[in-house]
């Protein structure tokens, strides 16, 4: 049996089983309270495995793993914000479940007088957001899934070619999780992260102890045969490969590196406590004690799994090679994968390697999955809950209407997402998921923080909050060198979305968070002194009181 | 109903749950963004004091980076175990 048959037959039983939890939950899903909470009957554990879950996703398990193989120490830089964040979801978690119901609109609209428009604005900045998020993993899969079973350019499997296989796995992925959400609501993703997770947990276990071990768990012995390996000695050990490259001579350049870097810090540390997907999350729990407990959870897990990945980038980086892992993917996805096959080999022979890369293919493709699961649940929640029942309904749907809308609304997201994935499917849209943190930052996270703690604000900040840190990230995205005029200097190819010879970037930093989350939290405080409505102090109180002491709580 | 439990929000015992859950949290915050953003310099502006050897192939930026999971570690047990004690019985007086 050849590896890539084992790899695709590992897929199906996954699917097999998550499609089984569907139909289990489908079949325990009557409410509201079930299809956006599962019910809230998950223990502060169980949602922390989920959530780490939510976060461990692919770009965080195979692109860290990546950026490590290939640029060492930097890669180290993304995981540390990765994780630091946590603390300020920690801080927020417990007042958001206690002020909301199912979404973040619940939160922000608790305490103003204008429901409305600030619903109308948190479904507008949660579907953004997710849909961008998506986009990322979905192009993400296509690209993996083929390469994971190894369909090269020439080669055919299943009779399909690599370009075909690509459109086909997005297609699949999509089809997957409409039906994970559409039929089985919050229980059957949360089973499904639950699974993913564990299985992700044991795999970086296993791959660490194996790739320590062949150091002679030294890791000392592991950072110096990966610098070795690298062509760059010691400087791979250190900062400044990739992010805030110094320029010799150029000092424009280098300042614009530094703060192009100390931009994607900032959006990646508060961008966190403001993804849809995790705020969602908070709420499957019975009450804010157990959401904190749930990111207690979280922070664990998601901290001694990124303390593997460096295990992991540093032994692929010495034990696969720079060469190896380029000439299979440039950016390095396909490292982890690699190094799976290459310490497999080392214990096991040909069917050792096969076996542990089919595993890891198998949890990336389960990954994939149950991640953007996750997104499309918390838009079409936002969709439903937010728009339709609050807005359009003016507040009084039918609970069964508005759960019906809400499996129809994940029907939309997803096919959205799989027409923009398709079409996009050739362009490297890596830089959509530090994008996705940076939208979060400046549009959800000032909304969040000013409506919890601001006795003043009102909903024409939250209004101006929103929109202005959405606009300002997307605008300044579309004129940075991540869209047109970057060029590669040696063979002057285009390093931007559009081709060489289109330049209309005007923002030098490749990440807007450094600008666009000062003007996230300029808009909401602009927009509270200059809109007409008044503040609602009562109503703010209010607030505090249930988001402290967890009263009258759903 | 609107507003229904504003009147809560001067009750003496709710103020000093809003006193200690705002100064924690504001410990809690200003500890971790700041170590963080000095990490943060650290790696774009002082380049040669990271690439300093502690023992073997490890140096300074790598020693910092595994502080910021400990002390990312340590802030989370730290605030859980202060919410527990000292918040959830004031929460529990009041709901």
């Amino acid at each position: 049996m050849s590896g890539r048959t084992l790899t695709f037959g590992l897929f199906v039983v996954f699917i097999l089983i998550t499609l089984g939890i569907t139909i289990w939950a489908r079949a325990n899903t009557r409410g509201a309270d079930d299809f956006y909470a599962g019910g809230r009957t998950f223990s502060g554990a169980q949602n922390g495995v989920a959530l780490a879950g939510d976060y461990m996703s692919a770009a965080s398990f195979l692109g860290i793993a990546g950026i490590i193989a290939l640029n060492g120490y930097d890669g180290f830089l993304y995981s540390i914000g990765f994780l630091v964040a946590w603390l300020l979801a920690l801080l927020l978690v417990e007042m958001v479940r206690n002020a909301g119901r199912f979404t973040m609109g619940d939160v922000l609209a608790r305490r103003v007088r204008r429901q409305a428009p600030v619903r109308r604005a948190a479904a507008v900045s949660t579907v953004t957001v997710s849909v961008f998020y998506l986009l990322a993993q979905m192009v993400g899969a296509g690209a993996l899934v083929s390469l994971l079973l190894g369909i090269h350019r020439g080669e055919r499997f299943l009779g399909m070619d690599a370009g075909t296989a690509k459109t086909v796995t997005i297609v699949a992925v999509g089809a997957l999780m409409i039906f994970y959400v559409a039929f089985g609501g919050m229980k059957a993703t949360t089973w499904v992260q639950i699974i993913k997770s564990v299985l992700l947990m044991a795999g970086a276990v296993v791959l660490t102890v194996l790739v320590l071990g062949r150091f002679g768990f030294d890791v000392s012995s592991l950072l110096g045969s990966a610098a070795d390996a690298s062509g760059r000695g010691e400087a791979f050990l250190r900062p400044g490969e990739r992010y805030g490259r110094d320029v010799p001579g150029d000092a424009y350049q280098t300042i614009v590196n530094k703060l192009d870097f100390i931009s994607l810090a900032l959006a990646l540390v508060l961008g966190t406590a403001g993804l849809p997907h995790i705020v969602s999350r908070f709420f499957a729990v019975p009450d804010g004690r157990a959401a904190r407990r749930s990111v207690s959870w979280a922070i664990g897990l998601v901290g001694v799994f990124y303390l593997m990945t460096l295990a992991l980038g540093f032994g692929a980086a010495a034990l696969v090679g720079r060469q190896a892992i380029v000439a299979q993917d440039p950016s390095g996805n396909t490292a982890a994968p690699q190094l799976a096959q290459a310490v497999g080999e080392h214990i096991g022979g040909r069917l050792g390697g096969d076996v542990l890369l089919a595993f890891i293919g198998a949890v990336a493709f389960a990954t994939i999955l149950a991640v953007v699961s996750g997104l499309v649940l918390a838009s079409s929640a936002s969709l439903a809950h937010d728009y339709f029942g609050q807005v359009l309904m003016l507040g009084r749907p039918r609970e069964s209407q508005e759960v019906a809308v809400a499996r129809f609304a994940s029907f939309l997201v997803g096919t959205l997402a799989i027409v923009l994935a398709v079409v996009a499917r050739n362009l490297n849209v890596a830089f959509l998921v530090a994008l996705a943190f940076a939208m979060a930052a400046s549009a959800n996270v000032p909304a969040i923080v000013l409506s919890l703690f601001w006795r003043r604000f009102n909903s024409a900040g939250v209004v101006a909050g929103i929109y202005g840190g959405l606009a300002s990230a997307l605008v300044l995205v579309f004129f940075s060198p991540i869209v047109s005029g970057k060029a590669d200097p040696v063979t002057g190819d285009s390093l931007s979305l559009f081709p060489a010879g289109v330049d209309f970037h005007l923002f030098p930093l490749e990440n807007p968070g450094l600008v666009s989350i000062p003007i996230g939290f300029a808009c909401a405080v602009a927009g509270t002194f200059l809109g007409r409505d008044k503040s609602d102090t009562e109503r703010y109180d209010d607030l505090s009181v249930r988001a402290l002491t967890g009263a009258g709580a759903h | 109903m609107v507003g229904g439990l504003a009147p809560v929000a001067e009750y003496e015992r709710f103020l000093l749950l809003r006193r200690r859950f705002r100064r924690a949290a504001a410990v809690v915050a200003g500890v971790f963004l700041g170590w963080y953003f000095v990490y943060v310099g650290l790696s774009a502006f002082a380049r040669g004091f990271m690439a300093r050897t502690v023992v073997g192939h490890v140096n300074v930026a790598l020693l910092l980076g595994l502080l910021q999971f400990v002390s990312t570690f340590a802030l989370a047990a730290g605030y859980a175990a202060y919410a527990r004690r000292r918040l959830d019985p004031l929460a529990g007086e009041l709901r």
